[in-house]
């Protein structure tokens, strides 16, 4: 009886995770799949016909802003990565007794809704601003300057949205550095910058590619900031999807994009890691 | 307390034709202080200290006692609030650790964790940009010497704490540094390995013949490695000598408390015959001890006697010209090569006496009975005097 109980023990911790996964992620994935090779409308219903040519008209027509997705993603990471380094850094060797009191300061902001402060942004960077308009008035910038509307805005309000996703992984792997190791470099003849080189940044690197998981896939999907803080010119994925689904209705193009960028993202990831020399993307990522 | 300054220990094997005529490493009145909350602690109050060429030279304290600090100091990742430290001759004062020709054994060894065996060894000569060839060949040497050819490609983590120790001591010495630092290395390892390592480390010592600077609070560790201890306490050396010396003739209580065990006597001299004090204890019980010349009676000491010095007699001996003290055997614990008894004694305090068990079985005293401790006057050590 016991036996039995202990043999079934791992089958029952993982049953209500496992139902969940299944009700909220593999029955609607399941769902979006057949709806994205469904034919129809939303007056007369959709039907499953395998139409697998709505994958190449959605990427036709909106590669821009597929392309443009990308783009922001990758370029708002790298600005991530070289904003959240050296806050990581300080905070991990420097931060003391405080070190947990400057990170719940990195993450206060985060306790107001997401779009609340995207709406802020907009207050700050808009034409006649607190901002703009001092530097307008004593000639600094000209009359015409705007922010607003402009991909500055729109990866600037990415950035500042996932700032903490960056700087916590990094964080964590920098934290983690016993400081005799970087002691045992600088005995062993390497300069401050060569022990960095050498021991400090290898060993933080763990830490940097998770928190480019964490960061890149959802700039890349991201709708609010575009939205939010940019323009027409500025229109990422992430809008045309929820624009065909809540004002076109045309379901089968939106899924056919969500899978099409689901499947660019996952390419992204993994040839990331392949040129990291990571054998293994979720090894490190659960590190 | 201290003895005057500086310390010298001289009598040195010679080192590997590092022969410069000046001492490896050399302390001109340190002090160290730490700022804590504001205010200055001393960690090292006052240090004058010249360790010779080719020495295995031992700091030994309890925690706290300004060792690691003092280790610390000589590696660069410490400057000395006052004074001036030299390698060589050579003032090393604030010189960042990088440029200064010695390497360090950290206690947690410090392995780099994302470079394997072989990486770890080659990154002091990397650094030092010494050719590829000569890289390998220094490497393969060093892993030779340490055991542990074969294993170039295994990384810390799949090593065994015995082995990453010998990693770490690799890493260090393959650079010929002009002395290594050991701090607290065989700390982590269990008693067996410990023992395995002392032997080999003092092995090692002898074949590369580089200075050794080893940081431990384990006291057997000092005597049975050194050839020079520097006992220290509260920032300051209390002694600084061979490990017989320091064993035989502790300079202060504290040195006779911490370096095994010692049975310590307070009395005062009653009369001095043949250059021996004497303590009278009364009914023919006696404290013997050599004092020197200038030495009057009536005059108040300490006296540190080694247990293992000590003779436990079941009858009243006949025992001229040694110490006797009497009192009742409160404890008998056998160990084996010896049984350790402690007696509360008429002198005041509990002596401990380690007998030999080199008699019979029914020779052995036991719990309360009533037996004499007899040694010879020059066991009886006055400290200080």
């Amino acid at each position: 009886m016991g036996r039995v109980r202990r043999a079934l023990a791992p089958y029952l911790l993982v049953l209500p995770g496992g139902l969940w996964l299944l009700m909220f992620f593999a029955v609607p994935m399941a769902t979006m799949l057949s709806l994205s090779l469904q034919e129809g409308d939303i007056v007369n219903g959709y039907v499953f016909t395998g139409h697998w040519q709505t994958y190449v008209e959605a990427i036709s027509d909106y590669q821009t802003q597929l392309i443009r997705s990308l783009v922001y993603g990758a370029v708002a990471t790298i600005i991530l990565i070289v904003l959240a380094f050296p806050a990581a850094y300080w905070i991990a060797f420097y931060g003391g007794r405080r070190k947990a009191t400057y990170l719940f300061l990195l993450l206060l902001p985060f306790f107001v809704s997401f779009v609340l402060r995207t709406i802020s942004w907009r207050l700050i960077l808009t034409d006649d601003g607190f901002l703009l308009r001092p530097l307008k008035e004593i000639g600094l910038l000209a009359d015409g300057f705007h922010i607003l509307g402009t991909p500055v805005a729109v990866i600037g309000g990415l950035v500042y949205n996932f700032l903490p996703f960056m700087v916590l992984p990094i964080y964590v792997a920098l934290e983690r550095i016993d400081p005799r190791v970087v002691e045992a470099a600088r005995d062993l003849y390497a300069s401050p910058i060569t022990a960095f080189r050498r021991v400090i940044l290898p060993l933080a690197l763990p830490g940097v590619f998770a928190g480019v998981l964490m960061t890149f896939i959802p700039v890349s999907s991201d709708y609010v900031n575009s939205e939010v803080l940019g323009s027409s010119e500025t229109t990422m994925i992430g809008q045309v999807i929820q624009s065909q689904y809540l004002s076109s209705s045309n379901y089968p193009t939106a899924s056919a994009l969500s899978f099409t960028l689901m499947a660019v993202l996952l390419i992204g990831v993994f040839s990331y890691a392949r040129a990291l020399g990571t054998e293994d993307v979720m090894k490190v990522a659960a590190r | 307390m201290t003895t005057s300054p500086p310390h010298h220990a001289t009598s040195a094997p010679p080192g590997n034709g590092q022969h410069t005529g000046h001492p490896a490493i050399e302390f001109a009145g340190v002090r160290k202080d730490y700022l804590s909350h504001g205010e200055a602690v001393p960690a090292v109050k006052s240090l004058d200290l010249a360790i010779g060429q080719g020495e295995f030279f031992s700091l030994l304290g309890p925690s706290g006692c300004g060792k690691t600090t003092t280790m610390r100091m000589i590696a660069g990742f410490e400057d000395p609030t006052a004074g001036k430290i030299f390698l060589d001759g050579k003032d090393v004062t604030g010189v960042a650790p990088n440029k200064r020709d010695v390497n360090m054994v950290f206690q947690s060894y410090a392995l780099f964790p994302h470079l394997n065996v072989l990486q770890n060894v080659a990154f002091g000569l990397e650094r030092k940009k010494v050719a590829k060839s000569e890289i390998r060949r220094r490497v393969g040497e060093m892993l030779e010497i340490v055991s542990l050819t074969g294993m170039e490609k295994r990384q810390p983590k799949e090593m065994s704490g015995g082995q990453q120790q010998r990693v770490a001591l690799a890493r260090a010495l393959v650079n010929h540094p002009r002395a290594l630092l050991l701090d607290e290395p065989l700390g982590a390892l269990d008693l067996k390995l410990r023992q395995q390592m002392q032997v080999e480390l003092k092995r090692i010592q002898r074949e590369v013949g580089i200075t050794f600077v080893y940081v431990t609070h384990d006291q057997g560790e000092a005597l049975t490695m050194s050839d020079h201890i520097a006992v220290m306490n509260g920032g300051l050396i209390e002694q600084l000598g061979s490990p017989r010396a320091i064993y035989e003739r502790p300079a202060s209580r504290f040195v006779a408390g911490f370096i095994g065990t010692s049975n310590l006597i307070d009395g005062r001299i009653a009369w001095v015959e043949n250059g021996l004090g004497v303590i009278d204890l009364g009914s023919g019980e006696r404290v013997l001890m050599p004092v020197p010349g200038t030495v009057q009676p009536g005059r108040d000491v300490e006296v540190s006697v080694r247990p293992e010095k000590i003779d436990l007699h079941r009858t009243a001996p006949h025992a001229p010209g040694l110490s006797v003290v009497s009192g009742v055997v409160s404890e008998v614990v056998y160990h084996g090569t010896s049984t350790n008894y402690t007696v509360a004694t008429t002198a005041g305090s509990d002596f401990v006496v380690f007998d030999q068990n080199a008699h019979d079985a029914e020779d052995v005293a036991s719990r309360g009975e009533r037996v004499f401790l007899t040694w010879a006057p020059q066991h009886s050590y006055p400290i200080g005097v």
